[in-house]
């Protein structure tokens, strides 16, 4: 086994990844803002709106958001589909097709 | 050193061989898949085996590389059954080839009955011959379901002892049933869609490094064939020693991939 927890220190954690996360978070700033100005169809689309809700659980202040939020962006259904519809994924759940969690 | 253990050389350049060997890389298994359009016949199947089993090997050798290969149509291409059962059936004159290791990467995409149906055939394949498996599970948002699915059809096959199958791709998610049903687990490196280097380190921290990988999964699309590499220095930077950087990305993948009696690093 690896140590757990690790090696770092809190402080090192930072030092190494703060403007490395300052980045993505200013990238998911400006593509909710270019959202935003966008025209035409798509205000609606299930996979903004699962974005949205994986930010609520970065800041909810609990553990294993890496977990959680891939668990948010998962088909929680149990049985096989009849047909695959295409090869690729969408990154997210349309839970008024699918169901969702 | 390091093992790159799931890594598509057939959509590299040779360069990318150059550059793995230069970055310390001594082996590799290459998994068959998709080749991002559908083959038209069973034949293009059979050139493809014969390019895995032949070709690869040679140019992975020219740098010091030995390269070893999975067989078997993978399921984006496995919604015809009728088809896959063709490709399926030509697996067999392949398996006296000395660096086929086992069946793969066999596993579901969109979770469909047609998919399991034909992971299926590729289980009793395995069973019948007493291969190794590895499996590719579901993108994004069916990996969790198709995880699900694919250890219970693998529990179908008593034969099959999951000790000696590896389910790839895993995340977050996905790491810790899998551990605990008895199986080997990989962490695919991937810019986007999969683990990056951080977060699998942090899964190497948070769930142990026993029967845990990595790879770099390198093929056609946004992928990266020294990611495993760059997990070392990951780790190093972090501070974790240099026995366990070598228990993830040799060590370990030794330890599995010598179970088929055939892998070789020398």
């Amino acid at each position: 086994m690896l140590s757990s927890p690790p090696p770092l220190s809190k402080r090192a954690v930072v030092d190494r990844y703060f403007l490395e996360h300052r980045a993505k978070v200013l990238d998911i700033a400006a593509f909710l803002d270019r959202f935003d100005r966008a025209q035409g169809e798509g205000a609606d689309d299930f996979r903004v709106a699962a974005l949205r809700d994986c930010c609520a659980v970065l800041l909810d202040g609990k553990p294993d958001r890496a977990r959680r939020v891939l668990e948010l962006l998962s088909d929680h259904s149990t049985e096989p589909i009849a047909k695959a519809p295409m090869k690729g994924a969408t990154g997210a759940i349309d839970i008024k097709t699918k169901g969702g969690n | 050193m390091y093992i790159d253990p799931h890594v598509h050389m057939v959509s590299r350049t040779t360069d990318d061989y150059q550059r793995m060997a230069l970055a310390g890389c001594v082996a590799i298994t290459e998994p068959a898949f998709w080749a991002g359009y559908d083959r038209s016949s069973p034949a293009g199947f059979f050139d493809y085996f014969r390019q895995l089993t032949d070709f690869e090997p040679k140019r992975a050798a020219q740098f010091g590389i030995r390269h070893h290969t999975w067989l078997c149509i993978n399921p984006k291409e496995a919604e015809d059954p009728v088809f896959a059962k063709e490709v399926i059936a030509l697996i067999p004159q392949f398996l006296k080839c000395e660096t086929v290791l086992g069946i793969g990467e066999i596993g579901l995409n969109k979770n469909s009955r047609n998919e399991l149906e034909i992971l299926d055939a590729h289980l009793a394949l395995a069973a019948e011959h007493d291969l190794l498996v590895l499996v590719h599970t579901p993108h994004l948002e069916d990996k969790l379901k198709g995880t699900r699915l694919i250890m219970d059809a693998i529990r179908n096959h008593s034969k099959l002892d999951p000790g000696r199958v590896l389910i790839d791709h895993v995340e977050e998610h996905t790491v810790r049933p899998v551990l605990e049903r008895g199986f080997w687990a990989g962490m695919t490196l991937y810019p986007d869609t999969k683990c990056t280097p951080q977060r699998a380190v942090d899964i190497f921290e948070m769930h142990g490094t026993e029967r845990l990988w990595i790879n770099s999964a390198g093929d056609w699309g946004n992928s990266d064939p020294l990611a495993v590499p760059k997990a070392q220095i990951e780790m190093k930077a972090r501070g974790h020693t240099l026995d366990s950087v070598r228990k993830v990305s040799f060590d370990n993948p030794l330890k599995f991939l010598s179970q088929s009696g055939r892998f070789r690093i020398a």
